[in-house]
Order: structure tokens, then C-alpha cells, then sequence
């Protein structure tokens, strides 16, 4: 079996961006980026399947400028065996990203690809869902569970209820929730040993997509800032306030 | 330009996100049509159809919509767009997992979660886990549209009754089964809809403390949330989870009690109109988010409270 994680790379989980406002958009200069938290967990998740021998392959893509080669050689040090580059001076909205993939699936075909369930800069939650329309394959997104049998795959989704178990036809596409792993840390040896691994670039003019956004973004503002930094001294004094004050119990 | 709506219901009434839905798609286009697809499901097409808003409700009871599953769900939606300029559904679990793959079959981008209609074509969304508020501009004649239903209000219940039309499509690709579901439910309100929650984080240290929780809660009819750390360390169920990639919330009242206020979860509650902090670290972010912070430790200051709510009970 060959698996495909996408990978990104993103503004990383700790940093608090800003509103650069004379541009309009979100300042990300010298702010420290990292591979997309629910895409490392992607990762994480086929190199368990590969230890427990059902995979024989990990490749990982990333698309995005120069620097997304280091976000793929992150993934390459937790243990994916290639990657592959498609070079974008930014990064496509997730309709191109899926449109970008399935060529990629067009030429060398996958089992099971997997994703994040969403990216944490632009909060799209899209792109698996859409890869597994235009391969015409099943989805399973939110995954925290995933088992593997001879041609199809059990998976467990975090779901607003709670949690549901479907059963999916090979090939699947499937994207990661918090709960299916903890990541492991690259040791120095695999990080070394990850200098030494593949990394194909792929020109997107190659694979004749056209490469128009479909929606555009128009401005970026700074959200309303919520006022809050109130005290109470005493659980009296707070249920007085709920209470007579904001009338909210 | 005729705009679709994606019901969410439990086969008798629709959701209360879906509600918020209609209001936001009322906003965008008319006329309003709302899709109910499921099986024995007609009571949720009667509600559908005395919504505020709604023109025509469309009723596809198979066994293969029974479980909401994103592959016959979309292939339905996909023929039925022919005739709509317009999808939109709540950003629920089920809306985002079918929504993308109807959009990428139309070959249109998806807007997802919107704040607010500026026209037609333009809607603005956060980004970032809500630290900055995009406004984005479509240029396709379909447009497939997540609503974030902390946004909008509820659509009330209307005096007349539109049209309900079964329709008899069938789909399936077949590329999926249902195995189960664990859904808790229980009696306490649903974290999306309540006017009260009480959430609980690491601080809370184990499953059973968060007893103490439920017991403040049930005194205020709230819903019970939870910070990531506490799903993770196994505290709660992963549907307790507030936060930017959890469940969005906007309560009249929102009690954090042992949650640091990390980006991730204020990105889920920092809309709600009260919000209330225990915590006993007073440098903790969430005091900056908070109208009534309490320094205090949270095993004196819930049992407090709920000996308080008790008093003024009676
Ligand atoms: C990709 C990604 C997605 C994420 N999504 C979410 C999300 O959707 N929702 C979410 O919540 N988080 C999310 N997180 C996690 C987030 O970054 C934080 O790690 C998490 O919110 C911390 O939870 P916490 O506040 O309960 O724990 P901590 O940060 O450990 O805080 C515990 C707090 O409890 C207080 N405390 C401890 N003991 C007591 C006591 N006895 N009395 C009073 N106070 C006490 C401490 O002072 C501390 O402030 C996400 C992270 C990533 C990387």
C-alpha cells in the first residue's frame, strides 16, 4: 500500500498574528512557521501504519514557495520515505490544492491519502473533502481512529455528537482529527538521515490547471477587541454581579 | 437566484444551527428552498416548512441519507444544484464534511464559515482562529457557502406553511457503509444552542471533578464544555471540545473554570456576551477575555458557587 500526506506549511499554533493595516492583510513577517499541526499528525499517522507493515511507501507533498521544502524534510525526519515539491509562490485556495493533488494521484496512483482536517491559518476545512470528489473516491474526515483491512478502511470520526464509524471502499481519502495521535519528535539520526532523501519539484504550469483563484480576498481586518479584564473578589460578589448587573442567571 | 439549504434534524425537528442558516441564507438570495434528507424524516420537513423564510422544502427520505453520509448526501446535491445559484448549510459536522465535496464537483470554491453577508458575491469570515476577519469576493455564478451559525440569529416560526415536494432521487456510489454511533446526548442542552456553558480544563484534573462542574450547571440549565487539554487527557468526550477546531460558541454566559486561555479556545467563546474566568494563575490569558475574573483555586471556588446558585434558587 502507498500513502500520500499533503503537507503545509503554517503560521505556527503558538504565534498571535497582527493586522498589518496598511496592507491590509496579515503580517507574516519573521514570524516563526511551522509544518500545519493536523498535517503532522497526518504524518504520524502513516508512519504507524508503515511500522505495523501495511504500508510500503510514504510520500509527502507540499505546495507552496521555496521554504515549503523545509516543512516537507520535517516530515521526512519523522520517518516519510520522499517528497515531492510543487512550487507556488503562495499558497493555492483549497479548490487548486485538491485540482494540484489529483494530477499529482493521476500519475502515480495512492491507496489511501491522508490530510489535515483543516489548515490553521485560513480555517478552511476543505481540501480533503474536495480531493476526494475529483478522484471520485470515499471520504472519511475528523478521523481519530483508523483501522486498515484487505480493501477497505474502518475509520472513526469525531462528529458534533460525538463519535461515528464508517466503513470506506480502497481508495480513501481521510482527514486527521486532534485525537487519532501524538506526533513524535524527528531524532538528530532521522533528521540527518532525511538530507539524504528525495525531494521531486513539480512546476504547476507542468499540469495544465488553470490556476485562477475563484474567490479573492478583498481585506483583512483586525476582529472587534473584547474589553475584558474585570476582577471579582469573592464568589458573592460574582454571582451579585451575574445577577444584578448583567441579569444573565 | 434560488438558494438551497442542507437540513440538520433528528428526524422530528431541524436543528437549531440549520435555523440560523436559513436566517443567513434569507440574507444572501431568495427564494429559500431547504433540503431534508433522511429516512422517516417528514416531521422535520412540517418544521422546515413553517420556518420564517422558507418558500418550498424538499423531502428525500431513502435509506441511503438515513446516516448523513458525505458520499450519496453530495452526489443528491450535485443534481439538485442544477436548478439553485445557491448552497449553503450551518458549519456543523455534517456541513463541512459534504459541503467541500459538492463544491469541488460544481468546480466552485467553497466559502466557508461567513460572519456576515456583505452582498451576493462578498461575505466576511475569520481567519486565523479569529484574529482576523477576512472579507472575501466570489466570482462564480454557484456559490457553496458554511455558515457560522454563532453569527446569525435563529429563524422563527412562520404564520403559513410552504410546499413540501418529495422528491424520489436515489443516490448511492456505494463507496461507504455506517458501522455506529456513540453519541452521549443526555439531558443537559447542546453546547451549540445553550444560553449558559460551563467549561472545564486541565485544571480540573480528572474526569470525576468535572462533577462538580455538571452540579453548577444543572443549578443554571447550562450545557458543559471543555478546553482541548481536558479532551485529550481523557476527561471528556472530544464533543465537549470549544475551540477553533472544536465547537464555536457565543452564550449569554460563559464559565471557564481551570483554562488558561489559549488562542485555540478563545477562538471558540470569546463571542459570548458574559464570560466568566476561575482560574488561580492571575497572569492566565483567559482574564484578559473575562467581564468577572476570580483569582481563586477551582475546588473552593465551584463548590462555593454552587452553594451560592443554591441560595438564591430558593
Ligand atoms: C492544532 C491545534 C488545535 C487546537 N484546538 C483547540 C481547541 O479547539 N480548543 C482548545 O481549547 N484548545 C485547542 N488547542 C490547544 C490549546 O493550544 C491549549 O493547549 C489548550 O486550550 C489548553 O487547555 P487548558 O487551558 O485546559 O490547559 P492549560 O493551558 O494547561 O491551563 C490550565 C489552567 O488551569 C489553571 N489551574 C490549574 N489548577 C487550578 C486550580 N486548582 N484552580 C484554578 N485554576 C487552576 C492553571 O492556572 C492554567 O491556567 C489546539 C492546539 C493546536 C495545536
Amino acid at each position: 500500500m502507498k500513502i500520500l500526506v499533503p503537507v503545509k506549511r503554517v503560521v505556527d499554533y503558538n504565534v498571535k498574528i497582527r493586522v498589518d493595516k496598511e496592507t491590509n492583510s496579515v503580517d507574516l513577517n519573521n514570524v516563526k512557521m511551522s509544518i500545519n499541526p493536523f498535517d503532522e499528525i497526518a504524518v504520524e499517522e502513516a508512519i504507524r501504519i508503515k511500522e505495523g507493515g501495511k504500508c510500503d511507501e510514504i510520500v509527502v507533498v507540499s505546495l507552496g514557495p521555496e521554504q515549503s521544502k523545509e516543512t516537507i524534510r520535517n516530515a521526512l525526519a519523522m520517518g516519510a520515505d520522499r517528497g515531492i515539491h510543487v512550487k507556488t509562490e503562495h499558497s493555492p485556495e483549497p479548490l487548486l490544492v485538491a485540482k494540484i493533488l489529483a494530477k499529482i494521484i493521476e500519475k502515480e496512483a495512492f491507496d489511501l491519502i491522508i490530510l489535515g482536517k483543516q489548515s490553521i491559518d485560513d480555517d478552511c476545512n476543505q481540501t480533503g473533502q474536495m480531493l476526494s470528489a475529483l478522484l471520485g473516491c470515499s471520504i472519511g474526515t475528523y478521523a481519530s481512529k483508523i483501522e486498515i483491512e484487505n480493501d477497505s478502511f474502518v475509520v472513526t470520526r469525531e462528529i458534533d455528537g460525538g463519535l461515528q464509524t464508517i466503513k470506506l471502499a480502497k481508495p480513501a481519502v481521510l482527514t486527521t482529527d486532534l485525537r487519532l495521535n501524538e506526533p513524535r519528535y524527528a531524532s538528530l539520526p532521522n533528521i540527518m538521515k532525511a538530507k539524504q532523501k528525495t525531494i521531486d519539484e513539480v512546476d504547476p504550469a507542468s499540469l495544465q490547471i488553470e490556476m485562477q483563484p475563484k474567490v479573492v480576498t478583498k481585506k483583512v481586518e483586525e476582529p472587534p477587541i473584547r474589553i475584558g479584564g474585570g476582577k471579582v473578589d469573592s464568589i458573592e460578589d460574582l454571582v451579585d454581579k451575574l445577577k444584578n448587573v448583567s441579569g444573565v442567571i | 437566484m434560488s438558494i438551497l439549504v442542507l437540513a440538520e434534524h433528528n428526524n422530528e425537528i431541524l436543528k437549531e444551527a440549520t435555523k440560523k442558516a436559513i436566517t443567513a441564507a434569507s440574507k444572501i438570495a431568495s427564494p429559500v428552498h431547504v433540503l431534508v434528507a433522511g429516512m422517516d424524516c417528514a416531521n422535520a420537513a412540517n418544521d422546515a416548512a413553517s420556518t420564517e423564510g422558507v418558500e418550498k422544502v424538499l423531502l428525500a427520505e431513502n435509506s441511503h441519507y438515513k446516516n448523513m453520509l458525505s458520499e450519496p448526501i453530495s452526489e443528491l446535491l450535485i443534481d439538485l444544484m442544477n436548478e439553485y445559484d445557491y448552497l449553503v448549510s450551518a458549519a456543523t459536522t455534517n456541513g463541512k464534511n459534504i459541503l467541500p465535496r459538492v463544491a469541488a464537483k460544481l468546480d466552485v470554491s467553497q466559502i466557508s464559515e461567513i460572519i456576515n453577508v456583505v452582498d451576493g458575491k462578498t461575505f466576511q469570515r475569520p481567519i486565523y482562529a479569529g484574529n482576523a476577519i477576512a472579507t472575501v469576493e466570489s466570482s462564480t455564478d454557484k456559490n457553496v457557502i458554511t455558515i457560522r451559525t454563532t453569527a446569525f440569529e435563529t429563524a422563527k416560526e412562520s404564520k403559513s406553511t410552504a410546499e413540501i415536494s418529495s422528491i424520489g432521487i436515489e443516490k448511492n456510489p456505494g463507496l461507504s457503509e455506517f458501522v455506529e454511533e456513540k453519541v452521549s446526548g443526555g439531558e443537559r442542552p447542546e453546547l451549540t444552542s445553550a444560553g449558559t456553558i460551563v467549561s472545564g480544563g486541565r485544571g480540573m484534573q480528572s474526569g470525576d471533578n468535572f462533577k462538580l462542574l455538571e452540579s453548577v450547571a444543572d443549578k443554571l440549565g447550562a450545557a458543559v464544555g471543555a478546553s482541548r487539554a481536558a479532551v485529550d487527557s481523557g476527561f471528556v468526550p472530544n464533543e465537549y471540545q470549544v475551540g477553533q477546531t472544536g465547537k464555536v460558541v457565543a452564550p449569554e454566559l460563559y464559565i471557564a473554570v481551570g483554562i488558561s486561555g489559549a488562542i485555540q479556545h478563545l477562538a471558540g467563546m470569546k463571542d459570548s456576551k458574559v464570560i466568566v474566568a476561575i482560574n488561580k494563575d492571575e497572569e492566565a490569558p483567559i482574564f484578559e477575555v473575562a467581564d468577572y475574573g476570580l483569582v481563586a483555586d477551582l475546588f473552593d471556588a465551584v463548590p462555593d458557587l454552587d452553594k451560592e446558585l443554591e441560595k438564591i434558587q430558593k
